[in-house]
């Protein structure tokens, strides 16, 4: 008997049917991934297991019996917990509040601090991070740290059945594998997964089966996780052969005789020493290096939003006064930060008013903004990165994250940007979006912008990049064409430090 | 290709501040300027500043607006405002005065007074919880509509109260204290358990901090809002049976402009407008900074307008100086 049955679930928002019929069977102790792109419902799935979003249609089968979860409680009871994506955590209370939330350690409500400080110690330890304290207020904790305590709030909660949405979006490798273990350990004792994450090398390790949702609809369900050929995943995801991701590798746009971004000795402390170079008109730059190696923090430098401590920066052989977005963005640089919900777009409004932050000047007439024109702009450039749907009047939260990171991208090419800084542009975003997004970034770098481009994947960096800077612990270790590179070579740098 | 992003083990684990002494720095300064004011009474009124008298007076004028405040600390850590407190003091300390509640004697007019306060909190509980009324329209109905029916009530009024159990009881000393200030003592004691010991404390900093995790986490959001509302207006009711002992007399003209005290004293106290924060430590040491100021005013006869004057510098001192402190503990 399957621990949970979900038949023909249909869920609709204004305007959407986000989910169409999903079916999904989940034995007890196995690892079920979800795959889909963004959009194809995996999200609003997650809510209805969770109680979150109330389903119009369909039937929950739990041990057999029919269930209905009205509301979060109703899930947590029957003994599902789940993880989501968007670090549901409280910032301002601590790591153990946290973790006991809503089910708090406490004896006719008053709260057993010490009991759930023990608990929690435990509980981190467990994760392999005994160094985040349970008295650790959440939002002083990194974004690893804060996913951490998302993970031991699901497990506190001693559930049949845990759902986790790309749990190791923010966690580094060693932190991977403990996840990995604490799941085969759960899975051991009986306990069941829905795993959904990007990473087919994730769903080889630790899958049993695989469910495929395409458009809100279960478009392949019960497939090996670990046979199932790629090819015949993608091709059920993106309801067609996706070509290779990275076509054949151009042959570069850059004209060598144009510098557009000077970077000379920048200097921030702590973060990044000495770093310098430049990026030519059509230039991809690729900067590879760990979480923490100053990446971002070097493009938010150049940007102005960060005060250099030393160095300089120039566009166009003009010197940018440091610490100064206005005068860097009038320069020509845009930037499409990591975090792009919460430093990058107006979530609750249209896309148009998105697309047109960064120029609003020239939408307005002493003060008033000539709104037809925005439409039309903002219009124009959705369909020339094909935004889907291109409607400019469409609210940006209700958009999957490839749609929203060409929001992003469709601001700055409004603007018309001489120089685009991209960090992590494809986080969160599946592979069919992806493969467009390369292949927008190449049309950009095409049309004679610099481009510098930070990512974690190191074959996206390789793939994109005319230069690849590798960037250890603030320093700049290697500066070399991408053509002669290779992962394990850019690994060899970033992980042992030699620029052998 | 995980094995790429491993940050150092530092960028996972930050900083080891201890929770418990996350507010101390700010409630110091906040502490330092209750200090230099009482310095600045012994100053210029060293006879009388410092007497047991005049402690009395000042604990006593504190202790309505103080137990207000403690209400008003709840609604804003939950992420919320309440306009309506001052009008809820009114209507309540009206209601419990008319001939008709006074009739019952002493315990049914305290009950009146409770019952009338945690009534109106409720409703604007409801309405911001299950109405989706934003808290500022929700309550601003109840300041208009509240201090509207104690007019209506008192025919405007003063009901002077005849019982003299009741004034017995509230105006007396209990072990040589007066019984207001017994009374604003215990309310903020259990108010201080609840926000720090009990699951409904919790739960209010969550729900300020964050209500979408909140309700992902299994907690009943809507009632829990209604209910921290409810706690705001049983403190106007509990308020008005202070205020009544004190004047003798029910008038909706009482409680005039306490939500505007509450608030300021709430957030000079380190409680963030926009909810998840705060402290009801800091709510006490707001509300008696500003009474020993106005105490100061009284004691040398300076005219209130310097008065109202002080009070708007020290609420933009107070909230510049946390600001720098929390950038100083944050880091840039």
């Amino acid at each position: 008997m399957s621990l949970l049955s979900v038949r023909g679930i249909v869920k609709t928002f204004p305007g959407v049917r986000a989910l169409d019929g999903v079916d999904l069977d989940v034995e007890p102790g196995e690892v079920h991934c979800l795959l889909g792109q963004n959009g194809a419902g995996k999200s609003t799935l997650i809510k209805v297991l969770s109680g979150a979003h109330r389903p119009d249609a369909g039937e929950l089968t739990w041990q057999g019996e029919p269930v209905s979860l009205g509301s979060p409680v109703d899930a947590l009871r029957l003994g599902i917990a789940t993880m989501y994506q968007e670090l549901d955590l409280v910032p301002g209370l601590s790591v153990a509040d946290n973790i006991f939330l809503g089910h708090e350690r406490a004896r006719f409500g008053f709260t057993r601090i010490s009991q759930a400080r023990a608990e929690a110690a435990r509980l981190m330890a467990r994760l392999g991070h005994p160094g985040i304290r349970p008295a650790d207020e959440v939002g002083r904790l990194s974004a690893a740290g804060q996913q951490l305590v998302s993970l031991a709030r699901a497990l506190a909660h001693d559930a049949r059945l845990l759902v986790m949405d790309e749990p190791t979006a923010a966690l580094a490798g060693e932190e991977v594998d403990n996840l990995f273990r604490i799941v085969g350990e759960l899975t051991a004792d009986g306990v069941s997964v829905v795993y959904i994450s990007h990473r087919l090398e994730e769903l080889r390790r630790i899958g049993h089966r695989v469910t495929v949702l395409k458009d809100g609809r279960t478009v392949g369900t019960g497939l090996d996780a670990r046979t199932t050929p790629t090819a015949d995943l993608v091709a059920l995801m993106a309801g067609r052969k996706v070509e290779t991701v990275f076509g054949p590798r151009h042959d570069g746009h850059a004209d060598r005789t144009t510098p557009v971004l000077e970077v000379g000795a920048l200097s921030r402390a702590g973060e990044f020493e000495d770093v310098s170079f430049t990026v030519h008109a059509g230039e991809v730059v690729g900067i590879a290096g760990l979480v923490g190696s100053g990446r971002s923090e070097l493009l938010e430098t150049i940007f102005g939003a960060r005060k250099a401590d030393g160095g300089t920066v120039a566009v166009d052989g003009k010197a940018l006064s440091p610490g100064n977005v206005l005068a860097a963005v009038k320069a020509g640089i845009g930037l499409a930060p990591e975090e792009r919900k919460s430093q990058g777009l107006l979530l609750d409004l249209p896309v148009a008013h998105n697309v047109t932050l960064a120029s609003l000047g020239r939408y307005a007439k002493f003060g008033f903004t000539d709104r037809a024109k925005e439409l039309e702009d903002a219009g124009a450039s959705l369909r020339r990165l094909d935004l889907r749907p291109a409607d400019p009047r469409r609210i940006v939260r209700t958009l999957s994250g490839g749609n929203q990171q060409k929001a992003v991208l469709a601001r700055w090419l409004v603007r018309g940007c001489r120089v685009l800084l991209l960090d992590e542009p494809t986080r969160g975003v599946d592979v069919g979006a992806r493969a467009e997004l390369y292949r927008l970034i190449d049309e950009l770098a095409a049309s004679g912008v610099a481009i510098m481009l930070v990512s974690s994947e190191i074959p996206e960096v390789l793939g994109l990049s005319d230069r690849v800077l590798v960037l250890r612990e603030g320093r700049v270790l290697a500066d070399r064409p991408s053509a002669g590179l290779t992962e394990a070579g850019v690994l060899d740098v970033i992980l042992e430090g030699s620029a052998a | 290709m995980t094995d790429t992003e491993a940050p150092p083990r530092k960028a996972v684990a930050t900083g080891g501040r201890r929770f418990a002494f996350r507010a101390d720095p700010r409630l110091l300064g906040l502490a330092g300027v209750l200090v230099v004011l009482c310095l600045a009474g012994q100053v210029t009124r060293p006879e009388l500043f410092f007497t047991e008298s005049n402690i009395s007076t000042i604990l006593r004028l504190a202790a309505a607006i103080g137990v207000v405040s403690v209400g008003m600390t709840f609604v804003i850590i939950s992420g919320g405002i309440d306009l309506s407190v001052g009008s809820i003091v009114a209507l309540s300390s009206v209601w419990l005065t008319t001939l008709a509640t006074q009739s019952y004697g002493p315990w049914v007019m305290v009950v009146c007074g409770l019952a009338v306060g945690l009534g109106c909190g409720l409703v604007n509980g409801v309405l911001v919880a299950y109405g989706k009324v934003v808290p500022f329209i929700a309550t601003l109905a109840m300041y208009i509509s509240a201090r509207g029916l104690a007019e209506r009530i008192s025919g405007r009024r003063t009901q002077v109260v005849a019982d003299q159990d009741f004034l017995a009881f509230f105006r007396g000393d209990l072990l040589g204290i007066p019984v207001l200030i017994w009374l604003f003592a215990l309310v903020f004691a259990v108010g201080w358990v609840v926000l720090n010991r009990t699951t409904f404390g919790r739960r209010t900093y969550a729900v300020g901090g964050n209500i979408e995790a909140s309700r992902l986490a299994g907690i009943n959001v809507k009632r829990h809002l209604a209910l921290v509302y409810g706690v705001a207006g049983l403190c106007c009711g509990i308020a008005a049976l202070m205020v009544v002992a004190r004047t003798t007399a029910g008038a909706s003209t009482n409680g005039m402009f306490y939500e505007l005290d509450a608030i300021a004293a709430v957030v000079i106290g380190g409680t963030l407008l926009t909810g998840g924060r705060g402290s009801l430590i800091g709510t006490l040491i707001g509300v008696l900074i500003f009474t020993v100021l106005s105490n100061l005013f009284t004691l040398n006869n300076l005219d209130t307008d310097i008065q109202n004057i002080a009070k708007g510098v020290i609420i933009v001192l107070a909230v510049l100086l946390q600001f720098r402190a929390r950038k100083a503990r944050t880091g840039p």
